[in-house]
Order: structure tokens, then sequence, then C-alpha cells
């Protein structure tokens, strides 16, 4: 036997787009380096083109009946079991999040926690939306009106770019828990955490095509998500540019879009309705009382 | 059968004073636009000059956005809730005390007829009011967190079909949120909003809370792209909705937008047949169809078509189409010219396209713009008289076979505020209206509207809901 063992050479990842519950490469056949915040080589990720992004947008369609067809109850069960895998994979997110965002493990750790717990925080309106948000009208006349909150549709997201993994949370949660199905470009310069969350998202229960992780630059993709006629919603809060902002607000208005414009936003902090009622339609419906 | 005739029974129009020409009503004064370009407004129903209404240019917009500045910064915004559900519940009573004279004045500015103005359009104005004014002091309750805030001054431009419900729509739930706001009518309907101008001041509404600026596509625009306006509400066409919301992109504003529609009226086989028709009447010729929600894509489950048409055709001929002010009719005249202009290219395109075009025999009065109650059939999905709106009294009928079949077709479409199913089944109008993608689904009704019950579009129908609780938000920052 020997005596020296040699350290093990370790089985490096290869960090891809998830589209539609699967895992390509760009078809673009790029990629691009991502360097930890000390500058030092992490790994290559896919470089989304606009041919990715529509993949993405015909997948976020195809699973938008399926899952807005779910019930509350059932959306809020698999929101929490993203929250449970998360929390097998705490490690790794830990370790991503530190190298990425520069910050101690210990502190990576504290974000890896909330982000959990976000989900959990989700999971749990799912089948709470419709009572705090919709409502019996009373009406002036023999009729039964009743409002109820349904899903957008399909949701562009242009991911925070300092929080890449609690910011990355926050935006898709909110806008998966009531129905809708999303398409997200991550951080740029820190995209491993969301390659990861796709990882957990394709072993989560979560039907493929509900939640889609590009890689890749938001001010190449975004034009393309924004101008989209089969996008719903766009959140750009991973936009700091106010140009660039304003440009995405002006493509989007083409089929009226409903628009998160960018703002400064404390990831940490409770995110009250607003990004769940950003991505809800009411549906009023009428019908006459009598015997 | 010999039928009884209906005598003429006509409103009498000496209720209403209407001045020869108005000035913009800014800070609580009727004053002359600064540049001075006036224009005339009709009645359709017979070309007669109205009045003569000043068009606002920029820097009459600019003084009245001013003017809600400083009424928002120095009275509204600071007055205890309590009280600015004072003066709304004062207004509301305005409303009613002046309902008939208000009616009058619609029907005549407008074209719409005057049985509906005075029963639909005049007592849903004062409700929204009423509705409104009780929200004035209880905005920590409407569940927008604790803290909701007005947004500052709001700049509302309305269209022409339902001028004062419109403005109803868009001022109640503004100043019940603290803002002030510039409306701008539409340029072929002006004079109610400038009778609730008066009514303001017979409310002793504070000078600058409310501001009227007449004038037409320029004055709105240059009220929406007013620096200084913090909300946009707009309601009118999907065109102008997107342009809109170009031109407030990358600015803070928040905007609501009420666009158009091509809503479905779904009709199944064992629909009760009597309201069936009586619901799709009213939902395409009320207003001479001139709503963004009529039901202007008939869709029929195959087995009952042949009843259904012969039905609808003969309750079609009943139809009296004429004067506005004789409470007997039923349709009224078409806005103006230009729309009428509208409503025939697209009428001819739809027989240029292969559609069978009916209508029941009607005299049309010589003067004025009107259009005869139309049908079309054979009409396929990809006929542009089922795909875009034509605002006025024409019906396209398409047919089906499946539930799923009349959802995949009542869906197909860039548009979602409205739809309607008739069925007796109420487990199958429970189903479809889940599966119909529209902000209003009405099930054995149609064209009902209540300030209490939320109102708007999915897709490019717009953002954001009118009336209810959801109405009021649009006004909250939060």
């Amino acid at each position: 036997m020997p005596t020296n063992e040699t350290p093990r050479l370790e089985v490096r990842k290869t960090y891809k787009l998830y589209v539609g519950g699967a895992f390509p490469r760009s078809e673009s056949g790029r990629s691009y380096v991502v360097n930890n915040a000390k500058g030092k080589f992490l790994a290559n990720a896919s470089q989304a083109s606009r041919k990715d992004a529509r993949d993405a947008v015909v997948a976020a369609r195809m699973a938008f009946g399926g899952w807005h067809a779910r019930t509350a109850y059932n959306r809020g069960q698999v929101l929490y079991r993203i929250a449970e895998v998360m929390e097998g994979r705490h490690q790794q997110f830990s370790t991503e999040v530190a190298a990425g965002e520069g910050i101690s493990i210990g502190k990576a750790r504290a974000v890896v926690d909330a982000s959990i717990d976000r989900w959990v925080w989700y999971a749990g309106w799912a089948d709470k939306l419709a009572q705090v948000v919709g409502s019996s009208n009373p009406v002036a006349g023999p009729y039964f009106d009743f409002s109820l909150p349904e899903a957008t549709g399909v949701v562009a997201v242009l991911a925070p770019q300092d929080s890449s993994l609690l910011g990355l949370t926050s935006v898709i949660a909110p806008a998966i828990v009531s129905g809708n199905t999303v398409v997200a470009v991550s951080s740029y310069e820190r995209p491993l955490p969301a390659v990861t969350l796709g990882e957990v998202m394709a072993t989560s229960d979560v039907p493929g095509g509900v939640v889609n992780i590009l890689t890749g630059s938001a001010s190449e993709i975004g034009p393309w998500l924004a101008s989209h006629q089969d996008v719903n919603a766009i959140d750009l809060c991973g936009v700091a540019s106010e140009d660039e902002a304003r440009d995405l607000e002006i493509a989007a208005a083409g089929n009226l879009k409903r628009v998160r414009r960018p703002a400064d936003e404390d990831w940490t902090a409770d995110q009250g309705l607003s990004r769940l009622t950003q991505y809800l339609e009411l549906k009023t419906v009428w019908h006459p009382i009598g015997v | 059968m010999s039928r009884f005739e209906y005598a003429p029974a006509p409103e009498s129009r000496a209720i209403v004073d209407i001045k020869s020409s108005y000035g913009l009503f800014i800070n609580g004064q009727f004053v002359d636009a600064t540049d001075g370009k006036p224009f005339k407004t009709v009645s359709p129903a017979s070309e007669e000059v109205l009045a003569e209404v000043s068009e606002a240019g920029p820097a009459d917009v600019d003084k009245a956005v001013r003017a809600a500045r400083k009424a928002f910064d120095k009275v509204w915004g600071p007055m205890s809730g309590k009280d600015r559900a004072k003066y709304l519940f004062r207004i509301a009573r305005l409303i009613q005390e002046r309902a008939r004279e208000l009616a009058v004045l619609e029907s005549l500015d407008n074209g719409k007829p005057i049985r509906e103005s005075r029963d639909v359009d005049i007592p849903l104005v004062a409700a929204h009011f009423f509705y409104y004014a009780g929200w004035a002091d209880k905005l920590e309750y409407a569940g927008v967190g604790d803290d909701p805030r007005p947004w500052g001054v709001a700049g509302q431009v309305i269209p022409w079909n339902f001028p004062m419900l419109m403005l109803a729509w868009k001022i109640a739930p503004a100043l019940a949120a603290g803002n002030t706001v510039v409306l701008k009518p539409a340029e072929t309907t002006p004079l109610t909003a400038l009778a609730f101008a008066e009514i303001c001041r017979q409310a002793d509404l504070p000078p600058g809370v409310v501001n009227i600026v007449t004038g037409a596509g320029h004055t709105g625009q240059a009220l929406v792209e007013h620096p200084d306006v913090d909300k946009v509400a707009f309601t009118g066409s999907t065109d102008v909705g997107r342009a809109i919301a170009r031109s407030v992109a990358g600015t803070r504003k928040a905007v609501t937008l009420e666009l158009g529609g091509k809503a479905a009226n779904i009709v199944f086989e064992d629909a009760p047949i009597d309201q069936t028709i009586e619901g799709i009447v009213n939902g395409i010729f009320f207003n001479q169809g001139h709503v963004c929600c009529a039901g202007s894509r008939l869709l029929v489950q195959e087995s009952v078509y042949d009843e259904v048409l012969g039905r609808l055709k003969r309750r079609m001929e009943t139809l009296r189409v004429g004067d506005p002010l004789d409470k007997n009719t039923d349709i009224g005249a078409i806005n103006s010219a230009a729309q009428l202009a509208k409503i025939r290219e697209l009428s001819q395109i739809g027989e240029d396209e292969g559609a069978e075009r009916w209508s029941p025999e009607c005299e049309l009065p010589a003067n004025g713009f009107w259009f005869p109650p139309t049908v079309f059939t054979g009409v396929s999905q990809a006929h542009r008289i089922a795909r875009e709106e034509i605002f006025g009294p024409v019906l396209s009928v398409l047919t089906f076979r499946t539930p799923a079949e009349a959802v995949e077709k009542a869906n197909n479409t860039p548009f979602g505020l409205s739809a309607g199913i008739w069925t007796e089944k109420g487990s199958r109008i429970l189903w479809m209206a889940n599966q119909l993608r529209a902000g209003v689904v009405w099930a054995n009704t149609f064209n009902r509207f209540d300030p209490t019950s939320p109102f708007g579009g999915y897709k490019e129908s717009g953002y954001g809901r009118e009336g209810g609780r959801h109405g009021l938000e649009a006004y909250l920052a939060h």
C-alpha cells in the first residue's frame, strides 16, 4: 500500500444553462470566464444568446398552463421542496456565494440561510394570496361578483447583479408562487449560485420550464426579452444604467408588458406584497342571483 | 299581426344651459387658453354646434399641473381623510341633484341614448363618488400596507364613449387617495367634464384639486409627459396606450392603462335562450358598441347556431335607431364622423374578406353620424373583423363545438379585457371562467358595472384595475 497518497484531484463542475428542465450549453457555443471576487479563475459559464432566450421563453410558455393550473396548495409544496433541497446543498451554495461576492464563508452561510428562508416565506403565500388580494364585491344588484388573482403569464427577470443568490431568490420566488413561469438572466459576474439553483429546481418537483435560468449579459439578452411578444412581464431590477432601463421599458411597451422598474433594494429586508402583486392579474366574475 | 308603434318621447333639452364658449378649468377658475385655439363640439345626432371649447397647449397644461401641485402640497395632501371624504360625498350628492341635466348634456354631446345616460351612466357616476368618498378616511385599511400615500399629481386622459363615467372612474379614487388631478376629456365630448367643473365649485372644492384641460391628442400628450405629473391614468385605444407606456419609460411615473378589447361572448347549447339573446344585444349594441369591453365576437355552439342567429336577427329588427334624446331609442348616434368612417371601413373589409353582412331594415336620420346594428356571419378567426376592435355596433359571429375549442378561440387575441359565458351549467361557468384570459367575465349577463367591482384587462388590454379596493390601490404609493 502506498503510504504517501497524493491529494485527490477534484472533479470540476461544468456550469450550463437551465432551460425547459434540461441543462444545455448555449446554442451559440459561447462561454465566459467567471472569476472570484479576487480575480482568480473559478469556471467558464455558458454565455446565453438571443436564441437561448427565445428557447427559454418557449419553454416557459409551454410550462405556464400546467403550472398555473396546479392547486395553490401544490405550488406551495413545491416551493417548500425547493427550500428543502437547497438546505441539502448548503455548503455548495455557501462556497459559491463566498467566492463570487467576496464575503467570508460565515457571511455567505447567512446569505444562504436567508435565501432558503425566503423560499419558505413565499411557499406559504401560495394558498393565501387569493384570500388577501381577492374579494367578493358587494355590487348594487342581484349579482354574485367576485375577484380572484391570477398569474400574469411568462415573466422575464433580469436578476440583481450584486446579490447572486438572495437577490435571485427574491425575484424568482414571488413570480412563480402565483403560477407564473420565469426566464431569469443571472448576475453576469456571479452566475454560479444561479446555475446551482437551476440544479435545485430540476430536483425539486418544479416542472421543467417553470424556471429557466440563463447565465450571460443582461445588456445583451435584456432587449430581446423586453421586446418579446410572448413575455407578459419584465423585472428590470438587475439593470444599473438608467438609459438602458428606459430603452428596455420602451421595448416592453410593444405588447404592454407589466414592467417592474429597477430600484435600490435591500434584499435582506421583508419583501412585502409588492413583488407578488406585480405579476398578478385580477379576474372579476359576475353571475346573476335568482331562483 | 299589427304592431303598436311608439310615439316619439323626446326628453326636454330645456333643462340644460349650454354656454356658447368655455375656457379651461384651472385652479378653480374658468380661464382662457393662452394660445387660444378654440374648437367646436357638435351633437353627433344632428351635427349642430353645441359650444366652442378651448384647446389647452403645453403652457396651459403646465399651469394646470402647477395648480394641482400647489393644491396637493398646501391643501388636499395635508387635509384629513375625513374632510376629503365629505367633499367627495358633497360632489356625489350634487351629481344626483343634477342627474337629469347631466344625462341630457351627455346624450347631446356624445350621441348615446338618453335611456342609457339617464339609467346607467349618471347613476354610476354618483355611485362611484359615493363609494370612493367612503375610502378617503380609511386608507390604512385598504390592504396596501400601513402607510399608504398618494402619488401627488395625477394626469388623467379619458375617452369619448362614457365621458362622465370615465371622469368619475378617474377622479373619485384619485381624490379619495389624496391626489390632485388634471383631467383631459376627449375632444368630441368635453361638456359634462366642464359641467363637473361647475359642480366642484358648488361643492367648494379647494381650487386646484380638480383641473380640467380640454383639447385633443397633443393636449393629452403634454399632460402625460409633463415632468411634474406623478401618476398617469389613461383609458382609450391600445395604440395610444402603447405610446403612453413608451413616453413614461425611464421616469418614475406610476401608470394605469385601460385599453381596447375584443371580447368573446360564448353561447353554449344549454344557454337560457331569451336572456342570452338580450345579453348578446346588450353586449354589442349598448352605447352603439362604443364599449371597450363590448361582446364583439359571438361564439355560438354549432348545435344552436341556427336558432340563436334567427332569434338574434328577429330581436335586432326591433331595435330603434335614432334621436338620442328620444326615450324609446335603443341605438343612438356614432360619436364622430371619424369614428363612423372607421366603422364603415372595417365593415367593408369584413365583406371583402368574405364574411356575410346583415342589418335589419332601418331608416337612418339624414343628418348626423349613424350606423345600423350589423351582424357578420361566416367569420373566421383570421378575419380582421374578428381580430380588430371596431368600436361600433358590429357583431362578428363564429362557432365552436367543444368547451375547449371555445376557450381556444376566445383566448386567441392579444386583448384580454372581458368575456361572456352563457350556459345553465354552473360547473361549466366556473371552469370557463377559470380558463378565459380576461379581466372581467360575465356569466349569464353582460356589460355590468359597479363601483365596488374591479375592472381592467389582461395582456394588451392594459394594466391596473379601476373600481373597488383595487382601483383605489392604483392611486396609492406603497
